[in-house]
């Protein structure tokens, strides 16, 4: 018997690597056209022209006219010229091989990559720079001071933060308790009860998420700082914090409940439970690490919100626990106060640290909550 | 016969067959129901405590509380108010244009940005940028606004100068003098850069919910992927893609501590826009609290209440835009 070899299927929709190596020469041929010109003012240095006697000009310098046709120098003029160069080469390449219709084709996926690189650009940007002015302002005392005796300006080794991550820690928690029961009540209502007002709800979920944050800090001040409690604290902050994380955690509480099939649901009622038992003892345990997730989220969302809590924290520079009196510091305020009232080195270097302390607090709460939503529901 | 005749009299009247929930249920759906109500209850608070404070001033100053663009209070020697000028008109005017610019430069990037992540990106690196433009849109704001004024607005500074060069015929590109730092054009920028994540992964929902069966119905007639994009995937995602640039809008209205480190708060109106002066009603907040009197912070929640009422009208838009026409096309 003999054996029949299979030939191994081939995938004629992928591309072939001569097709990306030309590709990829074609780049790198826009990189140097894009660079000559750029540099082409600089190449020609004291290259001159000489111009025939009946026009008016003599002797001009060609470097000047390069300049003046192509306007173009720096990293704008050479970011400019590559996508342009690069753009054209394409479409001729294609329009040689195809037809007119494939070139415009080009044309679109050339503008769709040059959207998300100039959405990439600012994040790396961002993220790149706390990293590299950071890392200056971290030493290991800054978790186990304060700013009490410290000014912003002095050297980085005095003075912490620990302060202000106890005041974040204490206000996000409290802004938590209040927000979570009402954001899952608020999902609950949508996914499970789905009344005549569902519809209106969720409009002022969405409404209630654009509401400006400065915003929420006069509302805390007009509702319960003037007219109560005459004193701002960071349990002010909390319920400041707790306006922006409702809609957070409801509107994510509601997709993943939405995830939870609807056989479970069935299954719970037609065992006889009612819906009270279905929901307590099936669907909001299947959920449960959907709503970690919601949670995680609103945490992330208020962790560096500033504007209420300059309105009604007080902003203080000493380790305070206790959130219902006194001046409570943050790690938004801490960071807001070093940048605007320094002015040194030390300060930014300071102001810098506590960004990045931010971001990775940012950074580690975001990647557990795609850790938990990327597993299985249930 | 007898056997039955007593199973009969035996049987009892069958259940009451009903919908009404048991207690333990209607005692659920109410606290549900009382939960769910919070955001009305919380909305209707900040309106209702915000007018409180504020309405005295807006009944004082009526509309030159919009149009006059003057903000003095005079006090006497015993600290009582003697006269007042309070208008947030130049301010209004700077939170359009700031909020303007940010659109018009951030919609398109975001829109061309999800048109890639839809339908160029694939596998890994598809997750990999959804995931990075997710975690954008939950950096806080006071990182935008100092990384714009420490790293991006020597760039844009150059561009400003560039496009007051070669651009100065246009009045909103000429400036009364050459000051091109923390100019709203630079300002417009960061939010540009701050509502892009927002906008593109609201345009890429729509864009992913557009029907299969159209797409491949214009590949089967021959579109390339232009043809099938302009005819297919615009049509339908048109309303829900403006949807989610009113949602960018709410977010460039309301921004606070961006504008405020980003931009030099000048109390003028100023449509130029490269000239390094100008301001949005959140900033004029921050800026004036610290040093207001309680008049001045009555007029301050009376803005406020401005701001909140304006980005509610914009938010009620998107919502509108983004659920009755957001994937519905032709």
């Amino acid at each position: 018997m003999t054996t029949q070899v299979i030939p191994k299927p081939g995938k004629p929709w992928e591309v072939s690597v001569k097709e990306r190596s030309k590709t990829g020469s074609l780049i790198v041929l826009a990189a140097i056209l894009a660079g000559a010109l750029v540099k082409l003012p600089d190449l020609l240095d004291e290259a001159v022209v000489k111009f025939p006697d009946f026009l008016p000009w003599d002797v001009v310098k060609l470097p000047n006219i390069v300049e003046a046709l192509t306007g173009i120098d720096g990293k704008l003029g050479f970011a400019i010229s590559f996508f342009l160069i690069a753009t054209g080469l394409t479409f001729f390449r294609v329009l040689r091989t195809s037809d007119i219709r494939a070139a415009k084709d080009t044309l679109l996926s050339s503008f769709a990559l040059l959207g998300i690189v100039l959405t990439l650009i600012p994040i790396v940007s961002i993220v790149t720079t706390v990293f590299i002015k950071g890392y200056k302002g971290i030493h290991p005392g800054l978790f186990f001071n304060d700013m009490a005796l410290n000014s912003v300006n002095d050297p980085i080794k005095e003075g912490g933060l620990l302060h202000a991550l106890l005041g974040t820690t204490l206000m996000v928690f409290g802004a938590l308790l209040i927000s979570f029961p009402i954001g899952v009540l608020t999902a609950l209502y949508l996914t499970e009860i789905r009344g005549k007002l569902a519809r209106p709800i969720k409009f002022l979920v969405q409404a209630m998420s654009g509401v400006p944050s400065i915003v929420a800090g006069l509302f805390i001040l007009s509702s319960l700082v003037y007219p109560v409690t005459k004193e701002l604290s960071g349990i002010m902050g909390s319920f400041a914090l707790t306006i922006l994380m409702i809609p957070t955690i409801a509107r994510t509480a509601e997709e993943m409940l939405r995830l939870i099939p609807n056989d479970l649901r069935e299954a719970g009622v037609a065992l006889g439970a009612t819906q009270w038992r279905t929901i307590s003892g099936v669907v909001l345990p299947a959920a449960k690490s959907g709503l970690v997730t919601a949670i995680i989220l609103g945490v992330a969302r208020i962790i560096g919100e500033t504007a209420p809590l300059l309105l009604v924290t007080g902003g203080g520079d000493a380790l305070n626990a206790n959130p219902t009196s006194g001046p409570m510091g943050s790690l938004p305020y801490y960071i807001w106060k070093a940048f605007l009232t320094g002015g040194t080195e030390e300060a930014f270097a300071r102001a810098w640290g506590g960004m990045l302390v931010l971001l990775v607090f940012i950074f580690i709460l975001f990647g557990l909550a795609r850790f938990l939503s990327g597993r299985k529901v249930g | 016969m007898t056997l039955l005749e007593n199973k009969s009299a035996e049987i009892p009247a069958p259940r009451e067959i009903t919908t009404k929930p048991r207690i333990s249920d209607q005692i659920f759906r109410g606290v549900v129901t009382l939960g769910g109500m919070a955001s009305l209850v919380i909305l209707g608070l900040i309106a209702l405590f915000l007018s409180i404070k504020g309405f005295h001033i807006l009944s004082e100053e009526k509309f030159s509380f919009i149009t006059e663009s003057r903000w003095e209070v005079i006090t006497d020697e015993n600290g009582n108010l003697a006269e007042s000028n309070l208008g947030i008109g130049a301010m209004l005017v700077g939170t359009f244009l700031v909020s303007l610019i940010a659109i018009l430069v951030g919609v398109p990037i975001a829109v061309l940005s999800a048109l890639y992540l839809t339908f160029y990106a694939r596998g890994f690196v598809k997750k990999f940028l959804i995931s990075l433009i997710d975690l954008m849109a939950a950096f806080p704001s006071l990182l935008f606004g100092f990384w714009g004024f420490f790293v991006f607005m020597e760039s844009a500074e150059y561009w400003a100068k560039l496009l007051n060069k070669y651009f100065s015929f246009l009045p909103f590109f000429d400036v009364p003098a050459p000051i091109f730092e923390r100019s709203p054009f630079i300002a417009g920028l960061v939010l540009a850069i701050m509502i892009i994540p927002i906008v593109t992964s609201i345009s890429r929902e729509i864009f992913d919910q557009t029907p299969l069966d159209r797409v491949q119905a214009a590949y089967a007639l021959g579109a390339s992927r232009l043809t099938m994009i302009r005819a297919v995937v615009i049509p339908y995602g048109r309303g829900g893609v403006v949807g989610g640039a009113m949602l960018g809008l709410g977010r460039a209205m309301g921004e606070t501590v961006a504008v405020y480190t980003v931009l030099n708060v000048v109390y003028q109106i100023n449509w130029q826009t490269l000239f390094g002066a100008g301001g949005n009603v959140a900033s004029l907040i921050l800026l004036k609290f610290g040093e207001a009197g309680p008049y001045e912070v009555d007029a301050l929640m009376a803005a406020g209440l401005i701001l909140f009422i304006l980005t509610l009208i914009v938010n009620a838009m998107a919502d509108l835009l983004i659920n009755r026409f957001g994937g519905k096309g032709r």
